[in-house]
């Protein structure tokens, strides 16, 4: 019975789930409030869980781990940026389109009202096909190097992320809040989405406590704030996935990735069935950003994408995922797993030991867990 | 203990060996002496590869439990439990394929890891590999090597850029060049060569057997062993059939030891089809038309209709193959390993470059696209079962109904071409029905299929392949690594689906006797060619001798 | 035919560029060919070590070892003590060299080790563990150093007592084995002032009359580097070269003659950290500065774009490719910034771009090669179709 939860869960992913109760457990005695750390836990989950799910479909098309997801970040951090720049444009010509076509709510007031999520909206939606084009494009190039997969995705992404830094310089974007003051051109280091969308899906339907409890004669401020919306929206996203790959064209996906000479024999398009699900992974990518960046309240542009990719691998593994095996559960048992090592050893490490340990410690987690699965035999 | 100066080089007593209670060797005894040159021959799964595993140690023998009986090198007891001591007590190996490194020239591969070195202080300090090649001692002796084949290679020359032929010689030349090496074991060495090259190398082996070194020499090629050889073993289902001076025997009592039953005395007039090279359409209806089997009806329209196939299968090189499939026949198409058998079907069904004319029911097949080949009704099962056949990490059901989901659109629900999921109570349903009636032993249809034995796992392919009901059922190798009971299963359930549904079915195996037992008519193929088309009630030894490379007019002239 | 060309242009596209751009940028950026040229040899001396460490692993076919920065690691961990223990000049350097070969010995072993388990995709892995081993580098030396590790020196430690700054200086060693011989090319006028400015004696003065500037060429590091090439080209003679360029093209033919595979691949990986390991301490000597926290990772990354930029591949490197590389790439690094400047007006886009190439010539290079190997297996899977197959 223990030996089969062990062999099922791996040790790797015992190991951290351990290590995390044990932090979860010692958090009180230190003086760190568990509640709030629990709360940021489940606020980071929100965050970074779509570009989490944003590996499954190339991992199940056998396409490997996403290392070129900043590709798909990019796409999202364009959607993002011309939002704001034509947030203003994209209003006025929908109201238009109400007079027009006498739409009766598409008014100019409802939109005023709504400008917020029609901006966050709109973003995902410029988003979205940029990315399939950049997927589309990163698939073709991925189906020439099979076997490489995994290396030229980390360059293609760095390369991308270094090419976007000139584009950003260079391209025309005018919106006061985006450029550098003194230039009047070349898009700022980060951009804060405040009066755009921030927390949009963050205080939709919030639950909010605040309370004072008592635990053994300390008094302990009790102040959560769950983000619902956020947390819906990436139940739906995951929804969507988890559709996706129960329909005709996921079960012939998950085939390619299983044994792609077994799909071949049975009639599937194994190159193109890869393609969608870089483009899936792009887009899913894209979107990911997105809603990290409505939380977290900045757009970082520039080197800021760079070495988002390993985070999400890591938490897909740190799941149970293997190299070429995942599923929903895996992302959100990982995403937990890892955002909550990162929340909470900052805090349980600085009240210990005075000292902030959470960026060694992030970095051999993560980066053990994927030499673990890049080492792990594979049956052939 | 001394060594006896009259023992045999090498001496086997009572050699047997069985992997999983499975008997692939039994009571194996013969010697060999110094200069002398042995042919071994036998069909596929004869045990030849089992023998050579066990006389040079491969890891393979040990960890399954090792053999029984005794080697003896010149007359004392040995037991390799390495290749690398079987190779330094003096025995050398020619493998079918080569083993050789591309980038490399001729000199560097013959000599590879045996470099002669400069001495030098930094070797005293560390090892042998930080001393540097001395090239010149090493072309010499490269040369030498070659020379003693007598042929006429650079030794400057990459492998990559050398002819086939050459790199056999390559080969040789690097056993030849380790100095102790007395026993030398070629497997299938000519299959490879043009017939001037494989002159030009039994020439050279016969040269070597005068300087002492003793050859065993593994052939398809009976003439050819005929001519080589001074003593000839028949191996035949794991035993020693025959070891005879090769003088005595003849290459068509050869080709029934080989493929098992004694040469009849009755002379039956041997009438088989001779593919001519052009073949005129009417015409092969007609040779048909007088050979087909009586009980079968005589039928305009062939249901699978092949002309001049050529495959590019690794391998398994079909080169130029013409032949007709009658409508309700069970078809067998044999012949021995890498001549070509497997890459008929498998370039039928597209799935390896391929050209040529195939018909089905006299509708034009496209070619080199399985989905062509599926859509038209044909099933396809693999001999690759856990390469190509088979998901392994994923469940039963998925195994048996992917493939009709994906061509044909059942098990699934929604919308075609705009939203379809999958149907998981019809796949479920599907499999059950086929676990059932081809009584697979599993949990249940959320079993991986990687976690069934070999037999049930075939049962699943073939279930795969009965879910898309065919019109034409292609399988091959139906009960390769299976055992026997699931054998006879798996071929009655093929025999029972041929008869109630009247499906087509050509089944390509390297087993004769399977083929015989279940087929009409069988085909065999030799070097990408097909050789001859026998009606399966002939005797075996028909076939054997079209098996072994003696085209039947060759045959002929034996008998008479 | 066509092939042919295409191959030699395939084969020397990537300098080819590369000369391109320089010969675009040198003009716009307005740099002095003096200028040009001192600080060229100041970087190949400071940068070439490093690249030519990565040499004998690509012989063995393991790929681009993104490994070496476990290598560099593993010099600064010995400049670190030797800078603590203050210890300068020459000795100080052969000293770091001492205390940091052990480690990185341990560290090639145990990336040889993983390497070996991660057959097929060795440069993911390598690259990865460089990641992970970087991890325990910054734990070692932010936490562990000057905790359990004895690091007293105040002007290393940050102010909490324990752990290393993040800029440390090397003043003690400071370029001490470029001037170890000094070599100044000049023309006669310049050589006066030279004279006038630095008092005779101490330094091999070459004078070239119709040289424009003054320029100090670092000729002992010169002359370690060209001992190296020395090794490289000795060792590609010796048996153990011999085997890893059999393991590197069929490690199942090189396993099947006998040759121990495993083995051979950890000796590879872990000369190529114990090189790394010294070329990061020649780069750092010349830089006089450590960057505690990200030297290392900036060693890696660049060395090898630089090894790419020069034509080398994937599977096949040379030590021009490592010269012809360690020119290319340090031109455009000089020249980009303010090539940029002087076209766009802003001198960000060149130092931007400069990355972008970076990253961006080491995809192309590993597209390049997936692209290669896979057109090769396919061709080498027809070639077994065998003499008349495929009519028609």
């Amino acid at each position: 019975m223990i030996k089969n939860f062990i062999k099922n869960a791996g040790w790797p992913r015992i190991i951290i789930g351990l290590f995390l109760l044990a932090l979860f457990i010692t958090a009180p005695f230190v003086g760190v409030n568990v509640f709030t750390s629990f709360n940021n836990t489940i606020v980071r989950f929100g965050m970074n869980g779509v570009m989490v799910l944003a590996m499954i479909p190339m991992v199940q098309a056998g396409c490997g781990l996403n290392f070129g997801l900043p590709l798909g970040i990019i796409a999202g951090l364009l959607g993002a940026t011309l939002s704001i720049e034509l947030n203003t444009e994209i209003l006025a010509k929908l109201a238009e389109l109400g007079i027009r076509y006498k739409i009766s709510w598409l008014t100019r007031e409802f939109l005023t009202a709504y400008r917020e999520p029609a901006g966050f909206a709109s973003a995902i939606l410029i988003a979205i096909p940029i990315a399939a084009v950049l997927g589309w494009l990163y698939g073709k190039l991925l189906n020439r190097v099979k076997g490489d997969e995994m290396m030229i995705a980390t360059y293609v992404g760095f390369s991308s992320v270094s090419f976007m830094c000139i584009a950003w310089l260079l391209l025309p974007y005018k919106h006061p809040t985006m450029v550098w003051g003194y230039a009047g051109r070349g898009l700022r280091t980060t951009i804060s989405v405040e009066g755009y969308w921030l927390h949009i899906l963050n205080d939709w339907l919030s639950l909010n406590f605040q309370d004072k409890i008592e635990i053994g004669g300390k008094i302990l401020d009790v102040n959560l704030s769950i983000p619902t919306g956020m947390l819906i929206f990436f139940a739906v996203m995951a929804f969507i996935v988890w559709i996706f790959m129960r329909t005709k064209t996921g079960t012939a996906m998950t085939a390619v990735g299983s044994n792609p000479e077994f799909a071949r024999a049975s009639g599937v398009n194994v190159d193109k069935m890869r393609t969608i699900s870089v483009m899936m992974s792009t887009i899913l990518g894209a979107i990911g950003i997105i809603v990290y960046e409505q939380s977290f309240g900045f757009i970082q542009l520039y080197m800021g994408p760079f070495y988002m990719a390993l985070p999400a691998v890591a938490s897909i593994l740190l799941g149970g995922a293997s190299v070429n095996k995942a599923t929903i559960l895996n992302v959100v048992v990982g995403t937990f797993l890892f955002q909550g090592i990162l929340t909470m050893t900052p805090t349980v490490f600085n009240s210990v030991f005075q000292t902030d340990m959470s960026e060694v410690i992030r970095l051999i987690v993560s980066n053990g867990m994927i030499l673990y699965a890049l080492t792990r035999k594979v049956r052939a | 203990m001394s060594a006896n100066n009259n023992a045999p080089l090498l001496q086997l007593e009572h050699i047997g060996k069985e992997y999983y209670g499975n008997r692939v060797l039994s009571d194996i005894s013969f010697s060999i002496e110094a200069g002398e040159i042995l042919g071994l021959v036998g069909e596929n799964g004869a045990g030849k590869s089992t023998l050579l595993n066990i006389l040079f140690g491969m890891p393979v023998i040990a960890s399954t439990g090792g053999y029984e009986g005794n080697l003896y090198l010149d007359g004392k007891p040995v037991h390799f439990t390495s290749p690398n001591q079987a190779l330094s007590a003096g025995l050398g190996m020619v493998h079918q394929e080569f083993s050789l490194i591309p980038g490399f020239t001729a000199t560097e591969n013959i000599l590879l890891n045996r470099e002669v070195l400069n001495g030098s202080l930094m070797s005293y300090v560390f090892s042998d590999r930080v001393s540097t090649l001395d090239r010149d001692a090493m072309r010499h002796r490269a040369e030498a090597a070659i020379n003693t084949l007598g042929v006429h290679i650079s030794p400057d020359m990459t492998v990559s850029e050398m002819p086939v032929g050459y790199k056999q010689f390559i080969e040789i030349a690097r056993e030849i060049d380790r100095k102790n090496t007395r026993l030398l074991f070629l497997d299938e060495p000519t299959a490879v060569l043009t017939e001037q090259e494989a002159e030009i190398l039994l020439i050279a082996l016969k040269k070597l057997s005068k300087q002492g070194i003793a050859i065993v020499f593994i052939s398809h090629r009976l003439s050819e062993v005929k001519e080589l050889c001074s003593r000839i073993l028949v191996l035949r289902d794991g035993t020693l059939v025959t070891d005879v001076p090769a003088k005595t025997l003849t290459t068509r009592e050869m080709a029934s030891l080989v493929v098992g039953r004694e040469s009849s005395k009755k002379e039956e007039a041997v009438e088989v089809e001779i593919p001519e090279q052009p073949v005129e359409e009417e015409n092969i209806n007609e040779t048909l038309g007088t050979t087909t089997l009586s009980k079968k009806k005589k039928k305009k329209k062939p249901a699978l209709k092949v002309e001049h196939l050529w495959v590019d299968m690794p391998g398994e090189t079909v080169r130029d193959v013409s032949f007709e499939v009658q409508k309700g026949e069970i078809f067998g198409i044999g012949g021995l390993s890498g001549h070509g058998k497997l890459g008929i079907p498998n370039g039928i069904m597209g799935l390896y470059p391929a050209g040529g004319k195939v018909k089905l029911f006299g509708k034009k097949l496209t070619l080199n696209k399985p989905r062509a080949a599926l859509s038209r009704k044909m099933a396809f099962v693999s001999e690759d079962r856990r390469g190509v056949g088979l998901l392994l990490d994923e469940p039963l059901d998925w195994n048996i109904t992917f493939t009709a989901m994906q061509t044909q659109g059942r098990f699934l629900f929604g919308i075609p071409y705009i939203f379809q999921m999958r149907n998981e109570l019809a796949m479920a349903k599907e499999t059950k029905k086929f676990i059932e009636s081809l009584s697979i032993k599993c949990t249940g249809p959320s079993q991986k299929a990687g976690e069934l034995s070999g037999g049930n796992q075939q049962k699943v392919c073939l279930a795969k392949a009965f879910v898309l009901r065919p019109d034409i059922l292609l399988i091959c190798e139906p009960t390769r690594g299976i055992d026997i009971g699931a054998k006879a299963l798996v071929l009655d359930t093929l025999k029972e689906y041929n008869r109630e549904n009247g499906t087509t079915i050509i089944i390509t195996s390297s087993e004769l006797e399977e083929l015989r037992s279940v087929c009409d008519r069988v085909a065999i193929v030799d070097d990408g060619e097909i050789v001859g088309i026998l009606p399966a009630s002939r005797p075996a030894e028909e076939f054997g001798m079209l098996m072994m490379g003696e085209k039947m007019r060759v045959a002929l002239e034996y008998t008479e | 035919m066509v092939r042919k060309f295409f191959d030699i242009i395939a084969n020397n596209a990537v300098p080819a560029v590369f000369i391109l751009i320089s010969a675009f940028a040198i003009p716009l950026s307005g740099f002095s060919a003096s200028y040009l040229v001192q600080e060229l040899l100041t970087r190949i001396g400071r940068n070439s070590f490093l690249i030519l460490s990565l040499l004998i692993p690509i012989m063995a076919g393991m790929g681009l070892n993104f490994g070496m920065v476990l290598g560099a690691m593993a010099g600064q961990i010995g400049l670190l003590f030797i800078c603590d223990w203050g210890i300068v000049g020459i000795p100080g350097m052969v000293l770091a060299c001492l205390i940091g070969t052990p480690i990185a010995i341990i560290l090639g072993i145990f990336c040889g080790h993983i390497l070996n388990r991660a057959k097929g995709r060795e440069m993911v892995t390598s690259y990865i563990l460089g990641f992970f081993i970087n991890g325990v580098y910054q734990m070692t030396v932010l936490y562990l150093m000057g905790w359990i590790i004895p690091i007293t020196n105040p002007n290393l430690l940050l102010s909490r007592g324990y752990g290393v700054r993040n800029a440390v200086s090397l003043s003690g060693i400071r370029a001490v084995l470029d001037n170890l011989i000094p070599t100044v090319i000049t023309n006669p006028e310049g050589a006066k002032q030279f004279l006038n400015v630095n008092g005779a004696g101490s330094f091999f003065l070459i004078q070239l009359p119709f040289f424009d500037g003054t320029i100090r060429i670092p000729l002992a590091t010169f002359i370690i580097i060209a001992l190296f090439c020395v090794f490289i080209v000795w060792f590609r003679k010796t048996k153990l070269g011999q085997d890893m360029r059999a393991i590197g093209q069929s490690q199942s033919v090189a396993d099947s003659a006998g040759i121990p595979v495993n083995r051979t691949r950890i000796i590879a990986i872990v000369i190529s950290t114990v090189l790394a390991c010294y070329g990061q301490i020649i780069y750092l000597q010349n830089m006089g500065t450590l960057n505690t926290y990200n030297s290392h990772d900036q060693a890696g990354m660049f060395s090898i774009a630089a090894l790419l930029i020069g034509g080398a591949s994937v599977s096949k490197a040379s030590i021009t490719n490592v010269f012809v590389g360690v020119i290319l790439f340090h031109l455009m690094f000089i020249v980009a910034p303010m090539a940029g400047k002087n076209l766009i007006g802003e001198a960000q886009i060149g130092e931007y771009f400069r990355v972008f190439v970076s990253y961006g010539i080491i995809a192309i290079a590993l597209v390049l090669h997936a692209w290669k190997r896979n057109r090769e297996r396919e061709a080498a899977r027809r070639s077994l179709r065998g003499g008349n197959g495929g009519k028609a």
